[in-house]
């Protein structure tokens, strides 16, 4: 694409470019619309963060599971039925009251798609990509999540294709909950690594 | 800021090393903003290029690391301007004139009400029917480096594609994990071969890479492709 061929900056023009692509693209032959509209659906709604939230409860009800899960993520979430793009070579990063870990993509914007869905617009900005590796403390701050000192902080560049899952902390408070209550309290945030997983108001006692 | 979403120029073959892509360590963009209750698509036209994307590259057999490169290339005011999905249509027209799907000036006619008349069919490649791991390729020999071994990335400058972030050359770490041989991206990208190599986890200090100003307790976990590596001598 040359600088002559651009038309405008206007995203109205830009939805009317998307747009007149894919007719011509449907026109050839290249592309039939329903096969877009299928993966579109796929990813508003069956692939997010709702399948990482199983995983990480599961593995926190299950010891076994969570040791399979940590020895080899790929087949631990292949059990639960998920794996696909940007999920061939997955591996989980279990947090402790002494290590936080929390993922990034500096180069890019890789993410465990099959888990966690499409990443959202602040972990695909250049503030995040850029500022995680060098002050994971203050951004993590910035972000609501205060570390002790006593902690420490490992952050995870995906420069390979190998994809991380941080397995949070299961909250203390919780262990009344059932495996579907605790996947409510599992957040995306959380399987980043930018944000702890909170136990409910109801059942805390802190 | 939504302006300039149009897709711009790109740089010529080959000149993606110290892009703006590699943008670990750099100072200036500000906080990170997050906003509330996101959709997974902020407009339908992010949500048709995602899909047109996806179809394309399974119709187009290219590599992901051709594609990865492809989005390197934009020009630096391009790639930040354009955001994500806008860098995703950019690559994808250029992919789509590359192969001969779309015309040179076919995409602008439309826009203009006018057809470019075709002299001959399009060329559409017929789709590689994909058997294999995408890339994951055993090989023969053992890994070089084990857990907690020392190690030194290169000064490794390519003048393509990478995946050795400009903050992680010549530095010292201590390899973390040992991961299975894997397609190498730096030949995979400009149709050199998948070349594969094992991939370490390698950690590397806080100290190490930012010196005095890196926070206290933090480091950097950063998969490195055996090439990237050297032993470090000292210890």
């Amino acid at each position: 694409m040359s600088a002559a061929n651009r038309h405008s900056d206007e995203p109205a023009e830009l939805a009317l470019r998307v747009e007149a692509l894919e007719a011509l693209l449907r026109e050839k032959g290249f592309l039939e619309s329903a096969h877009v509209d299928a993966i579109v659906r796929r990813y508003e709604e069956e692939v997010g963060p709702l399948n990482g939230a199983k995983v990480v409860a599961h593995a926190w009800v299950d010891p076994a599971y969570k040791r399979r899960l940590l020895a080899d993520g790929t087949a631990a979430i292949a059990e639960l039925g998920f794996g696909g793009p940007q999920g061939e070579y997955l591996v989980a990063l279990e947090n402790t009251p002494t290590v936080h870990n929390v993922v990034v993509c500096t180069l890019c914007s890789c993410y465990p798609w099959p888990v966690l869905g499409l990443p959202p617009a602040w972990y695909k900005s250049p503030a995040y990509r850029s500022r995680i590796v060098r002050e994971p403390r203050t951004v993590l701050r910035e972000l609501g999540l205060e570390l002790g000192a006593e902690v420490e902080v490992r952050v995870w560049d995906s420069s390979s294709e190998v994809r991380y899952l941080v397995l949070p902390e299961r909250p203390p408070g919780t262990e009344p909950l059932s495996e579907e209550e605790l996947r409510s309290l599992v957040t995306r945030d959380a399987m980043i690594g930018v944000a702890k997983v909170r136990a409910p108001r109801t059942g805390s006692h802190g | 800021m939504m302006g300039g979403l149009v897709p711009g120029p790109t740089q010529a073959e080959g000149s993606s090393v110290n892009g703006i892509h590699d943008m670990g360590g750099m100072h200036g963009f500000g906080p990170v903003e997050v906003e509330k209750g996101e959709p997974v698509f902020h407009a339908r036209w992010e949500a048709r290029v995602f899909g047109m994307s996806l179809l394309a590259a399974l119709r187009l057999g290219g590599t992901l690391d051709e594609r990865r490169h492809g989005l390197e290339r934009l020009d630096p005011v391009t790639y930040l301007r354009n955001g994500y999905y806008g860098r995703w249509l950019a690559r994808l027209e250029e992919d789509l004139q590359e192969r001969g799907v779309l015309r040179p000036g076919e995409l602008a006619a439309r826009l203009e009400g006018r057809t470019i008349r075709a002299d001959s069919p399009p060329s559409l490649p017929v789709p590689a029917r994909e058997a294999k791991h995408p890339f994951l390729r055993p090989i023969d020999r053992a890994p070089a480096f084990a857990v907690g071994d020392r190690v030194r990335t290169r000064n490794h400058q390519p003048p393509g594609h990478t995946r050795l972030a400009s903050y992680t050359r010549t530095r010292r770490g201590v390899v973390a994990r040992v991961y299975p041989a894997c397609v190498f991206p730096d030949t995979n990208a400009h149709g050199a071969g998948e070349q594969p190599q094992y991939v370490y986890a390698v950690r590397f200090e806080g100290r190490e890479l930012w010196g005095e100003s890196a926070e206290p307790r933090s480091c950097v976990y950063f998969d490195c492709f055996e090439s990237y590596l050297a032993p470090d001598e000292k210890t």
